[in-house]
């Protein structure tokens, strides 16, 4: 099968600053794929070299088999984009921004016409369709963003953080209408996002990014499977790190004992009975305790687990 | 001619944009309106100076032609600092549209605003008692220097735009250009009335070029010589304010 993405050793430094540093990844077709990280971690970074937007230092990637750098016309013909920031023209009707952007796509006259009404029912922007963005939801402008990147039918749609500021309930249809997205229409899509219950829910491949390069990789259940036992987290009143580590670490059954400031977090296999054990023993030392949470393993874990922090 | 086409998508948007603000129509067209009406009364006088033949406000009037168009190009900069900072650029940029028809589109929407306007005021002069001996000839050259001297001057406010991406700045530098442009210029006193360095100011000043050409298409014996000369200079302006945008652009796509 061929891949929608390569990007292969891509490096990026804005002044003092290396976005990206050495990072790889690739996107079987007709794939959603997540690329997680906190902000920062290079994300969109990776999407605007991606999407032809901006060059990366070194490296090479291939969208829908083009390479961005020496064809970026045939890439920017086969792509679908969906940014950070809106990009709809607010002073514009939901079909005006429709028609521009098919028609800087080539499309024309009733062809046109009818893909964009088609898009505006899909979208449930129909009735909307005449009214000018600017009185438009936050919901419905993400919607009518996500039908313009359609409109050309793309084969590789990039969705960079498309649900940051929506609502919950907002951002809940934005999920079923990407999943829908990549059931019916086949489309390969790369997704980023710093929320790990986006990630798991829609990615069928995750890449966990962090500080410019991709630190685990594989699918949300694989990188979860990996880690055994439960997750004990704690937070102490106060920041005290070498005692937390001398009372902890001689407990049987603790493992992979991270302190980062007043939170720390462990596994245990069986997170219920460690716990007393842990509490017992922090109090021993004089260390008092605000909080304890146990749960299973989450992509949070996986994330602390390769970047050696908290995901948040 | 894909990217004419282009050019005229974009066009088209911002003048649908443009349509959709009647106020900003309505200030666009009574400001030079109070211009014309305001410098014909205040300077009514000035016609009695000898080397003037006519009325004032048909002197006049081919300078508030000009300086219209050169005020209301230099705001042309605004839609594209908006455009980036909305996204709307990032996202043209991703599809295949010209890159060229970017900026040419806008600018091509403020030369038709331009040609609008100057007929309403030509239109306006002609009531309030001017009359341009040059004829409808005369006045398709003025409106034609007036089209051609905004859009240079659109393409210089988009440059400094994609600079500065701040609209404060953009204001600020074209605040600073555009009223020493005029009054360094023949719009409100006659040439040999001017001081000697205002004159010399004048030879060299793209608003002037402008004035004069357009003044002497719709006067009783226009000099053609000068008309095709100035016109020329203009259009040289115009190629080379579209470089200077289309360099502007190229770093602007650089630093994202």
């Amino acid at each position: 099968m061929a891949n929608a993405i390569e990007a292969e050793g891509l490096v990026k430094e804005y002044g003092e600053v290396r976005a990206l540093d050495g990072l790889s990844f690739s996107v079987p077709e007709g794939m959603v794929f997540g690329l997680l990280g906190p902000n920062g971690a290079g994300k969109s970074t990776t999407v605007r070299i991606l999407t032809t937007l901006s060059r990366a230092d070194s490296g090479t990637a291939r969208v829908a088999g083009h390479d961005v750098v020496s064809d970026p016309a045939a890439v920017r013909r086969a792509i679908g984009v969906v940014g950070q920031r809106s990009g709809v023209d607010r002073e514009a009707t939901g079909t005006e921004n429709l028609h521009l952007q098919g028609q800087v796509h080539g499309l024309r006259g009733r062809e046109l016409a009818a893909r964009a009404d088609g898009l505006l029912r899909q979208f449930g922007l129909a009735d909307a369709a005449g009214r000018l963005v600017r009185t438009y939801s936050g919901g419905m402008q993400r919607r009518l963003d996500i039908a313009m990147a359609l409109v050309h039918r793309p084969q590789v749609l990039f969705l960079d953080e498309p649900t940051t500021g929506l609502d919950p309930e907002v951002r809940a249809e934005m999920w079923r209408e990407i999943e829908r997205l990549a059931r019916e229409e086949g489309l390969s899509i790369l997704l980023t996002t710093h929320y790990l219950e986006e990630a798991d829910r829609l990615a069928a491949d995750l890449a966990i990014v962090d500080r410019g390069r991709v630190v685990a990789g594989g699918s949300p259940e694989r990188l979860k499977a990996e880690l055994r036992g439960d997750s004990i987290h704690v937070e102490l009143a106060f920041a005290a790190n070498g005692a937390v580590h001398a009372a902890l670490e001689p407990l049987p059954g603790i493992r992979e004992l991270v302190v980062d400031g007043a939170s720390l977090h462990a596994r245990a296999d069986e997170g219920a009975r460690a716990v007393p054990v842990v509490l017992g023993a922090l109090e021993a030392r004089g260390l008092d305790v605000a909080s304890v949470t146990v749960s299973r393993p989450s992509l949070d874990d996986v994330y602390l687990r390769h970047a050696g922090r908290s995901f948040e | 001619m894909t990217v004419l086409r282009h050019v005229g998508y974009m066009a088209m948007r911002d003048l649908r944009a443009l349509w959709r603000q009647p106020w900003y129509i309505a200030v666009t067209l009574v400001q030079p309106v109070i211009w014309l009406l305001l410098f014909g009364e205040l300077f009514k006088s000035v016609a009695d100076l000898p080397g003037f033949s006519g009325s004032y406000i048909a002197y006049l009037a081919p300078g508030i032609v000009v300086m219209s168009a050169l005020f209301s190009s230099g705001w042309s900069g605004m839609g594209t600092i908006e455009d980036i900072d909305r996204g709307v650029t990032d996202r043209l940029l991703v599809s295949p549209v010209r890159r060229s028809a970017l900026i040419a589109g806008r600018v091509a929407q403020g030369a038709v605003v331009i040609v609008v306007q100057s007929v309403i005021m030509v239109g306006l002069a002609l009531a309030v008692g001017a009359s341009f001996p040059g004829g409808v000839l005369g006045v398709v050259v003025l409106v034609l220097v007036a089209a051609l001297l905004g859009s240079a001057f659109g393409a210089l406010s988009n440059s400094l735009a994609l600079v500065t991406r701040q609209e404060e700045s953009l204001i600020g530098a074209v605040t600073f250009l555009v009223l020493p442009l005029t009054f360094l210029s023949t719009a409100l006193m006659r040439d040999d009335l001017l001081p000697g360095w205002m004159r010399t100011v004048a030879d060299v000043n793209p608003v002037d070029w402008a004035i004069e050409a357009g003044r002497s298409a719709v006067g009783a014996n226009p000099d053609w010589g000068l008309v095709v000369g100035n016109v020329a200079l203009l259009t040289a302006l115009l190629l080379a304010c579209g470089a200077l945008a289309t360099t502007a652009f190229r770093s602007y796509q650089r630093s994202v």
